[in-house]
Order: structure tokens, then sequence, then C-alpha cells
């Protein structure tokens, strides 16, 4: 098997004979170094697309053009799929590419969304990849009915060959490329039914496998070029201080430093020959810091900031049907219950970095990144050259989770860069940087308050959450009138997005905005996660307050498509029936990123307190199904995502910085903590869904739930590793 | 200039002395299937052999490891052919981000030479790398193939 990355034209790469690391060279060796953009070059020189998305080569290999990231979820076979269903091309034929941002600008955004988050890349682009297919394979069949002198009407496209049924006569695709080429697009196309598919649907293989086995992919980290150095930074140790002073002569002689610069009046950077060199200079560089009366605060600050907030007067409502607050007061039973849910951080197993070379008239970037548009901007503005005259060459992402769509690790790079004009400059952050200065999950709590009648019904419910808001952190402008809609993930009154999916009669769900210094950010699954662990315990504290079955109280309750994914789950996981000695089962479910979704824990307690996460079983409803051979690892890897966070994570702050520094501080889950994943599809194939993220969100909820039918025990604030789960204990 | 045995080569590389042997693979040696996750010993991404030992190259300073015989990711498949672990993860379709595969395709290997046929017990113990994307269970499934290949 062969894989090919081949790219669109990048003139100042070929022009430099880009073909031996720099690093192979200081070595004395040339060691065949992987360059994953090198024989793309020369192709695309002749070759002329068939449209935005398709490229065919005269010996038939198929490029596609990718202009999502790929970071793991499989967005690219995903998308590449779709292209080849209507494209009738022969699936062995096929290689991808990345166009640029900066060509996506100066083509009027043919390629149109560039960035990768919330599971949206097939979701939202499903259509016009589609459409680009079906119209390159229209302009090839007329291209081969000129050629065989057959109508069009007559020729039918299968596996990269165009027939002529009544004559007998066949060409290939890659015969007829060039003359397609010169056509007219069609203005219309008719996209197939998914029930005919051949291609997409089914559960092939991912398109960038082997070069992971072989160590020869490259990521952003492991980018070079000739006469390239090394930066490394630190930013100061408290989010939003300053750089005071430092003193660059104790390091200048340090072996291989170049370069000591400050950026940002907050960070500083030490450029070496080597990233050991750079690190090892960086290490012994004295700063100093102002943080002022950020100092002050620290994990029992903000959690008192956050207590507040769960009965205060003031706050943002969300989401509100008849009158909760007085249905409470009168109904038979009252049940209350407050949770919290604590920073975490992303951890991509690759920590940030990018290589940028600025010089007057030029600023170019090579990064992985999810926003390559964002990264386009952040170099434009750190450079101060305008778009047109930047771009970003994306390399596959070491891990996303959300991190790298932001873009300050491509400002820090260009910000040096440019100190050093014409001199490519990679910045690695080290491990300790990259724990330190993220942009986290937000961090939150929430007091829940329910009313039942005397026949255990849920008359009222108020859902009160106090916390940060990502859009007060990153992107105020999009504040509605000082409210973060965001923050309603999953509890939302109505849309095709994260709508909440249980009739309550009188309903009020708001928010108390408490920010505190430390930067938010969006965390795969984003604000799914806590709004699902505070809703789907609280749903099981009510069914038990009720008398009720936990699965049958949440069944009278929820809408139809949202009670059919719930059963689905259930019914695979055996729910209700008889399960090992010792072993519980525990519910959630959601809707988020346009999905529906659940998931039953199986776990056990031993008389030790030990927990044991024995089975998931998740079920979802995206609609349709693209590859479910990948959605089956994007939903098993969102349990190792969203049980990583259940039991370990979280980030605390001491005198205004965050302490955990590394994973001897901040632990994850390794492969003997992951349970078996069993993945239920129930594509209903009347929208589109996304994947990635939504059963992240069920993860927690359905294992705290399972915890407490095991041990009588509710935990209410995660992580788990605080809470002893010995019972009398 | 000093020599290291990478690969069944000898190469030669300039590095200060108590410079990680990672870092000597990736900088001096342009070996960057190697990966650098942590730097503490953690995570796993950055495992190759040394005489056949599953080892954590970020915390092995490159003048300890003298003449053993180093074998990196680069270094398994021979002349373009894939090992039988390496076979058995393409077959499962293990990666999916990709970071972390080499770690744990070097650790997968040195537990198989280890023991043949490892119980999921073996494979809990052997198996301490980091993922972030969850390839656990692909992880182990490919493991077993690879053991019944």
């Amino acid at each position: 098997m062969t894989i090919h990355q081949t790219s669109l034209r990048r003139p100042s790469l070929r022009r430099r004979g880009f073909l031996v690391s720099g690093a192979a060279v200081a070595g004395g060796f040339s060691l065949g170094f992987h360059i994953p953009f090198e024989d793309g070059a020369a192709h695309a020189q002749t070759v002329k697309e068939l449209n935005a998305w398709v490229v065919i080569h005269p010996d038939d290999k198929v490029v596609i053009r990718i202009a999502r990231s790929e970071m793991g979820q499989g967005t690219l076979t995903g998308l590449c799929q779709l292209v080849a269903e209507e494209l009738e091309c022969d699936w062995n034929k096929v290689a991808w590419e990345y166009p640029t941002p900066a060509e996506n600008v100066a083509r009027n955004r043919v390629w149109k969304n560039f960035s990768t988050g919330g599971s949206r890349g097939i979701r939202e682009s499903n259509q016009y990849v589609r459409e680009g297919g079906a119209m390159a394979r229209e302009m090839l069949i007329a291209a081969a009915a000129a050629q065989l002198k057959a109508p069009a009407a007559e020729l039918t496209a299968s596996n990269s060959v165009i027939t002529h049924k009544a004559s007998g006569k066949t060409v290939t695709y890659g015969a007829v490329a060039a003359a397609a080429a010169q056509l007219e697009p069609p203005r219309q196309v008719k996209l197939k039914d998914p029930k005919d598919w051949k291609i997409a649907g089914k559960p092939l293989k991912r398109l960038d496998t082997v070069d992971k086995v072989t160590g020869k992919q490259i990521y952003g980290i492991d980018f070079t070029m000739p006469g390239m150095l090394v930066a490394t930074v630190r930013a100061c140790p408290v989010i939003g201080g300053k750089l005071k002073s430092f003193d660059a002569a104790k390091v200048a002689k340090m072996p291989g430093v170049k370069k000591v610069v400050a950026i940002d009046g907050n960070a500083v950077v030490v450029v070496a020959d080597t990233y050991w060199n750079a690190r090892t200079a960086l290490a012994a560089l004295p700063t100093d810091w102002d943080i002022g009366k950020l100092g002050e605060v620290s994990s029992d600050t903000i959690s008192a900031m956050l207590k507040e907030g769960l009965d205060a007067e003031q706050a943002f409502v969300g989401n509100k049907t008849g009158d909760a607050k007085a249905a409470i007061a009168g109904a038979v039973k009252k049940v209350e219950a407050t949770y919290s849910f604590p920073y975490q951080h992303h951890v991509t197993m690759e920590p940030m970095n990018a290589t940028a070379r600025v010089t007057a008239d030029k600023c170019e970037v090579w990064c992985g990144t999810q926003n390559g548009e964002a990264a386009l901007a952040a170099a434009s503005e750190a450079s101060g050259l305008p778009v047109a005259k930047c771009d970003v060459f994306k390399q596959l992402l070491g891990g996303g989770f959300g991190r790298r769509g932001r873009s300050d690790y491509v400002r820090q790079a260009v910000l040096v860069a440019k100190e050093m004009p014409g001199t490519p400059v990679k910045l690695i952050w080290s491990r300790e940087e990259d724990m330190t200065h993220c942009q986290y999950h937000p961090i939150t709590m929430a007091k829940l308050t329910g009313g039942l009648d005397a026949q255990g019904n849920l008359v009222g419910l108020h859902m009160r959450i106090s916390g940060q808001s990502i859009l007060a952190s990153l992107l105020p402008g999009n504040l509605q009138n000082g409210m973060d809609p965001v923050v309603f993930q999953g509890l939302a009154a109505s849309g095709v997005e994260a709508a909440y999916g249980y009739n309550v009669p009188n309903l009020l769900i708001d928010h108390a905005m408490r920010n505190p210094h430390v930067t938010a950010g969006f965390w795969r699954g984003v604000n799914t996660n806590q709004n699902a662990v505070y809703m789907e315990s609280f749903m099981d504290e009510l069914a038990d307050a009720a008398g009720q079955d936990p699965l049958a109280f949440r069944l009278k309750l929820l809408k139809p498509k949202w009670a059919a994914v719930l059963k689905a789950a259930a019914d695979k996981a055996g729910y209700g029936k008889p399960l090992p000695a010792g072993h519980f089962h525990g519910l959630a479910q959601v809707m988020g990123y346009g999905s529906y979704v659940a998931g039953v824990a199986e776990v056990a307690v031993n008389p030790d307190g030990q927990l044991k996460i024995h089975k998931i079983t998740a079920a979802t409803n995206c609609g349709h199904v693209v590859n479910p051979a990948q959605i089956e690892r994007q939903v098993a890897g969102s349990f190792a995502y969203g049980l990583s966070a259940a039991l370990y994570g979280e980030i605390t702050v001491k005198d205004g910085a965050v302490e955990q520094t590394n994973f001897d501080s901040y632990n994850l889950m390794r492969i003997d903590e992951m349970p078996k994943v069993e993945t239920v599809l129930v594509p209903t194939g009347d929208f589109w869904g996304g994947v990635g993220e939504p059963t992240i969100a069920v993860a927690a909820p359905s294992v705290l739930n399972a915890i407490a039918r095991a041990t009588g025990k509710r935990v209410r604030d995660l992580p788990l590793m605080h809470h002893e789960l010995k019972k009398g204990v | 200039m000093a020599v290291l045995n990478v690969n069944g080569k000898a190469l030669n590389h300039n590095a200060d002395p108590r410079t990680p042997l990672l870092w000597v693979l990736r900088e001096q040696l342009a070996l960057t299937g190697t990966k650098y996750g942590c730097g503490i010993a953690q995570c796993g991404a950055c495992t190759v052999h040394i005489d056949g030992v599953a080892t954590r190259s970020c915390q092995v300073p490159v003048n300890s490891v003298g003449n053993r015989k180093i074998v990196t990711i680069e270094g398994l498949a021979t002349n373009g052919t894939l090992t039988k672990i390496q076979k058995a993860w393409v077959e499962a379709d293990v990666p999916q981000c990709g970071y972390c595969q080499s770690g744990m395709v070097m650790a997968a290997t040195a537990l198989l030479a280890a023991k043949p046929k490892p119980t999921d017990a073996d494979i809990d113990a052997a198996m301490t790398n980091i993922c972030r994307c969850g390839t656990y269970q692909q992880v182990r499934e490919a493991i077993h193939a690879a053991a019944k290949a």
C-alpha cells in the first residue's frame, strides 16, 4: 500500500530544493527524510484540476482536496469517501492533499470553511464536497462522450472507468481528465441516494495509517528545513501576568544559543540550534514577572466565586418553560443537589509548535492547526504583512481536541521569526509550558432543584449554572447582550445543534457568569460535558426520589429521538436484565453536535472501594453514517477522553498559576483502565450529525450513575480520584 | 564526534553528552519517528529499544548508551516490509492522530518478543503508553492479532 499526500503548488519550497533536512545534513547523513509535499508539487504543475475538490492524473490517480484538518478523527478519510462516492472513482487510486488557507482566500473561499471543530467536518461540508465529486464525474462523462463519439446519456461511470454499453467501449478517467478539465462544470447535479452508496457508508480503512506505524509521518514538531533554528518559550506562569525583566547575558554564551527575545510583553524565548540547547538555556534564564493581584487567586477563591453565583439574583436565562420556581415550591417532594466540574487540560500528545519564516514581503508558517484561516490571520497580524503575503502550510496534528483551534503558538512563532528575518524558526513548547498555558475546559458548578408530585412526576426543574464562559474568555464579541449561549449546549430550548430532550412542564435553566482569569477554551465536547454530568446525574437522583427506575423515569419525559437512542443503548446493554454479581448499570443521554447519543456504563466497585469500569454501550444517531468503522473508533476514543477526565482530570490554581506541570501531576487514563466500548449505530437518515464529540458527554454521568447504584454513594464533584468509594467510609 | 549504533548503522553526532537520546535521535540524526511527549518518561511516546529493551529515550543521557544497539521505529521494517506488529496495526486500523503510535508499536514489539502470547493482563502491564485519541481498544486487538500471526 502506498499513501500519497500530494500538494498544491508551493513555489517557494520547490525553488529551495526542499529535499533533505538540515538536521540530516548536520549529522553528516542523508537518511531519506520524508518530505510530505515533494512529489505532489511536480504533478500539480502539469495536471489541471477538474474543480477545487478533484484532480485526476493521467495515470488515473485521483487527488481529493480536503479543507478540514485531520487530527486523528478520520475526517479526511470520510470526506474523501463522500467525494469518491459521487465521483464514481476507484477508491484504491485515491490520494489527498490540503489546499492552503491563502489559496482559499485568493480563490474567493472556494473550499469554504477551513476550521475543524464542533464535529462539523462531515456534517457541514457533506453537501458541497459531494457536489464537487458529482460535478467532476459529469465533466469526465462529457469528455468521454466526445472521445467515444457516444451520447453522454448512454455512458455510465464506475470505478474510474466510463463505459458505453451499446458499443462495449470504455475509457479511463485518466485518459479523459485533461479534456474534462477544459469543460464548463454543470450548473446542477443530482446527488445519490445514500441507500445506493458503495464507498461512503462503508467501514473503509483510513487513508493515513501506514506512515503512522513506520515513523514516517511528519507532524508540525518534526518539520524541518535548511537553516532552521529552534526556539522554546516561557510565558508568565500566571496567565495575564507580564514580563518585568530578564537577563539574556546569563545564557547568551551557552551552547547553541543564537538569540534571546521577549515577545508580547509576557514571554521570553530562547532561539538556538536545537530544541535541547534552547530548552537548557531557557531553564537557566533569570526572569522576573509582574503578576499583580492575580497572585491572590487560588482554586479556593475561584470556588467561592462560583458558589456565590449558585444563588445570585442576576443570571442569563437559557431555557424557560412555565414557572419552575413556583412549581417546585408547590411540589409534594423537593430534590436539590449541587455539582461541580473542574478545569481540564486538552493534553494533545504533540505539544504546541509552529515553524515560521518572515521576510520583508512574506510570512510562511508550517504547523498543525484546527483553524487554518485563523492561523493565517494570526500570521498576518504578528508579521505586520497583509494576508495576501502570508500563508500557512498545514501539517497533520498530533491531537487537537479544540486546543489547536487557537493560534497563540502561531503568533509567538511569527513574532520570534520576525526578529530573525529570513531564518526559519521552529518554536516548540515544552510539556510544562503547554500544561500551564492552555485555554482550559471552563470551570463551573450547578445547583439543580426539582419538584415531584405525589405520583413521582417531575413538575418543575431549575438548573442554575455558575461559572466560566468560553466566549467571554476567547470571543467576547460573540456574547449576546452579555450572555454566552454556548453555555447551554445540550440544554437549549430548540434547534438542531444541542437541544434539551426532556419535556418538563416548568423549566428554568440559567447561568450566573463568573469568569476567573484562567483562560477558558473549547475542549472536545465543550459544555455538553459538564451539562450532561449535572443533568443526567440529577435525573437519576430524581428517579430515586420518585422511587422509579432511571430508564423508565427518563423515557416518560424524553422526546422521541432522544428516547429512541437511549432505548437502543439500554436494549443493547441488556439494561434491566441480570448482570454478573457486583456489576451495576448507569445511564446517560444527551444531544450534542447535531447528534443524539446515549451511554450505558457497567461498573463494579470492590470491597476496597476500587472502581472497575467493565463496559460501555454507546448508541449514536448521527443521521447518516459515512464510515461505521471510524465512528466506532471515535466513540471508543471519546470514552477514553471523557473517562480520563472523570477519573483524574483536574487543573488547580495556586498563587494565580496553574499547579499541574506534566503527566506526573496530571494523570491520564492508560490501557489497563479502558473499558470495552460497544458502539451501536441507529441512524435515522433524516439529518447530518457530528460524531467526534457528542458521546464524551455521557461518559462521566453514566459511570457516576452506575457508581451510585453500586455503592449508594453519589459523587457530585469530579474528578473521581478524590472520592472514597469504599462502603461505610 | 560520538558514535551511536542505531538501526544497525554507526551514526555520528556532536550533541552535548548529557543530551537525552530522544533529542539526539530527533535533531542530530533526523529520526523524528521517536516523539517528544512529556520528557519525564511518563507517556512512552519516545520509546525505543536499547539492546532489545523498550526504553523511554527522553530520560536516557546519550553518553550512557555506549555501543548498545538502539532500534527506533524507523528500524523495524526491512526494505519496506512491515513487521507483524506493524501489519497488525495497519490491519486493525489502530492509529488516530498517530502521534503516540511509534511508542505504542515499539512497546508492543518488545512485549511480543518477551511474551509471544500475551494475556490481557500482560498487555495492561506492558503497554503503559498514553494515547489521548483513545486507540486502546484497537491496540489490544492488534497485539492479540499479531500474537496469532
